[in-house]
């Protein structure tokens, strides 16, 4: 009977182990990494416990940048990116013939590895010289603007084609949720609605709307979350050395401190790390404490 | 006298009505379809145009007349680009195999196995979601860099073996299968390990389907954690050594067997895609994050 009350055990030993070794050993360390200061890979030595780290990182201005960058692009890409997927949802939703086709369409992007197509983005939207400028820059010159160079040039360029690519990219995940949460609506308050003769835009607003608040709201944490921890799409675009470019993202200041050519500081990546949990629990938390009021569950 | 009300009108109307509208929804949705699919034709275009052809346009053309394919010949002799694929496959493989092992064997701990302190575990487990990668990746880096594991594919795989939002999900599914069966099969003296394999895996096989086809994804599109233990070639995945031919020659000089071996990389998973679409379709409707 021994055997058989240690079989669980037993039983959950890989996993336990595993998890033990590289999830919960390093949350615990990442937290001591962070409070020692002036920590040396190479002599493993620290000069003293603080948050020196902390005011360190907060004070570095590839820091900075890295986190205005990544705040301007959750701020653009979540409700642009939320809102669109439930206007293609709603017209999805709306037609019979041809809805498998779009909705395999649709969700194309999100299966493809995200690296190789940034770099057709890059391509789409490159200007290597005067002469020779990509797609995009075809089009704004036909239209008889200037080319614009998204990849090297303009701060608020660079800025819109990591939006753009960045809406593009999760797309596909957010038009399949919203899609099957509208599915799901029974259509029985549809019909009732009908009888009462209730406008379209009434129906939405009533029906619709609270009925896929839940998945709305799902959406809406998953993608702050995802966008604060926006990082291979960036470097898709402008190359892995985003400190350069000014375009890095909090998670490429914490992935550049810990390994690339200005790397080795483990303290500092722990540091910027754990401002980055800080920063996506409180918006989590903020979310939780709207969605109370708003979500109809 | 009553009005005569022409109903035969009114119809017509709101079947204009609503012709317009669906016509309309037909067209924006049109619209999107080629705003998603353009890169694709992009990037299968530029693959397949001519050196000489593509860097003679000043303006590239949306079309070639003359389709070649020595772009991919020269992707593949340029970069080591099947080995990178080869890489990723040993990886894929390994990486899903082992996770199925792990979270099979825990989940049935959980959900068929009773002994002291599963609850506590359990619920343990749950919090660990909550742990973003980037908190943890970074002692993990350190742990393989100190055990010696960098440009290995144990230090590659190990890491990414437990996850504990499939362990989750697989145990939720083996709990709806009624204890009876079980009960039954210690009656006749089945093993564990047997009745693991053949009721409970058979019974929740769309699940297991749903999390191999999730991770295969997953481990397809890994690139942080290689790029992070990787910095020798022969170990790189696609991720990486596609980033690797567009910082170095192919990049800069061959933009269209730049495209040939992003169009080989990404061509598996659409093929996957493609024959599985309903499965990755529910699968990531219920278990997916990414976005």
């Amino acid at each position: 009977m021994k055997l058989n009350k240690s079989k669980g055990w037993l039983y959950l030993l890989p996993a336990l182990i595993t998890l033990g070794a590289f999830l919960v050993y390093p949350l615990i360390d990442v937290f001591i990494y962070s409070f020692q200061e002036d920590f040396m890979t190479a002599s493993q030595e620290y000069t003293g416990i603080g948050f020196g780290n902390f005011s360190y990182v907060l004070k570095d201005p590839d820091f900075l940048q890295a986190l205005q960058n990544t705040l301007i692009l959750v701020c653009i890409t979540v409700p642009l990116s939320t809102g669109i997927a439930l206007l293609i949802s709603l017209g999805l939703s709306s037609i019979k013939r041809l809805r498998g086709l779009f909705q395999t369409l649709y969700f194309l992007p999100y299966v493809c590895n995200t690296l190789a197509l940034g770099m057709v983005f890059m391509l789409l939207f490159n200007k290597t010289s005067d002469a020779n400028v990509g797609f995009i820059n075809n089009i704004i010159e036909a239209f008889g603007g200037t080319a614009i160079d998204f990849i090297n040039g303009p701060y608020w360029a660079k800025m819109f084609v990591l939006c753009f690519y960045t809406i593009w990219v999760v797309m596909p995940f957010k038009v399949l949720i919203l899609t099957s949460s509208i599915a799901s609506v029974k259509d029985d308050y549809y019909n009732a609605a009908k009888v009462d003769g209730t406008s379209k835009w009434r129906m939405f607003r009533k029906i619709t709307l609270p009925m896929i608040s839940p998945s709305m709201f799902y959406l809406i944490i998953t993608g702050f979350i995802g966008a604060f921890k926006a990082y291979s799409d960036a470097v898709s675009i402008f190359g892995s050395n985003l400190n350069a470019s000014g375009m890095n993202t909090i998670v490429g200041y914490v992935y550049d401190m810990l390994y690339s050519e200005g790397g080795g500081y483990p303290s500092y990546a722990s540091a910027a790390a754990i401002i980055l949990f800080i920063i996506v629990l409180t918006i989590t938390c903020i979310n939780l404490i709207i969605s109370k009021k708003h979500v109809h569950y | 006298m009553k009005t005569k009300i022409d109903y035969k009108k009114i119809e017509r109307t709101a079947a204009i009505k609503s012709n317009t509208a669906s016509a309309i929804t037909y067209v924006l949705l049109t619209v999107w379809g080629l705003f998603v699919l353009f890169p694709f034709y992009w990037m299968l275009l530029t693959s397949v145009k001519d050196y000489g052809e593509y860097s003679s346009e000043i303006i590239p053309k949306l079309y070639t007349i003359h389709p070649v394919l020595d772009n991919y010949g020269n992707a593949f002799t340029a970069e080591p680009l099947f080995n990178y694929i080869f890489n990723t496959l040993i990886f894929t493989i390994v990486t899903t195999a082992l996770m199925l092992l792990v979270t099979v064997f825990a989940a049935f701990a959980f959900a068929r196995l009773n002994f002291r302190g599963k609850g506590f575990v359990f619920v343990v487990f749950l919090s660990l979601m909550m742990i973003p990668s980037e908190l943890v990746v970074i002692t993990n880096f350190v742990t393989i860099t100190n055990l010696e594991l960098r440009n290995t594919f144990t230090g590659l795989i190990l890491p990414s073996v437990t996850s504990v939002f499939y362990i989750y999900l697989l145990k939720e599914n083996f709990a709806q299968v009624p204890d009876e069966l079980y009960y039954a099969a210690k009656v006749d003296g089945t093993k564990d390990m047997k009745y693991l394999y053949k009721v409970l895996i058979p019974i929740c096989k769309p699940t297991v389907v749903t999390i191999t086809i999730l991770k295969v994804i997953e481990c397809w599109n890994a690139y942080v954690w290689p790029r992070l233990i990787t910095n020798d070639k022969a170990y790189y995945l696609v991720s990486n050594g596609i980033q690797a031919i567009r910082e170095s020659g192919l990049g800069r000089d061959n933009i269209p067997a730049m495209m040939a071996a992003v169009t080989v990389v990404t061509i598996p998973l659409i093929v996957l895609f493609l024959i599985f679409r309903t499965k990755i379709m529910a699968g990531v409707a219920r278990g997916g994050t990414k976005g």
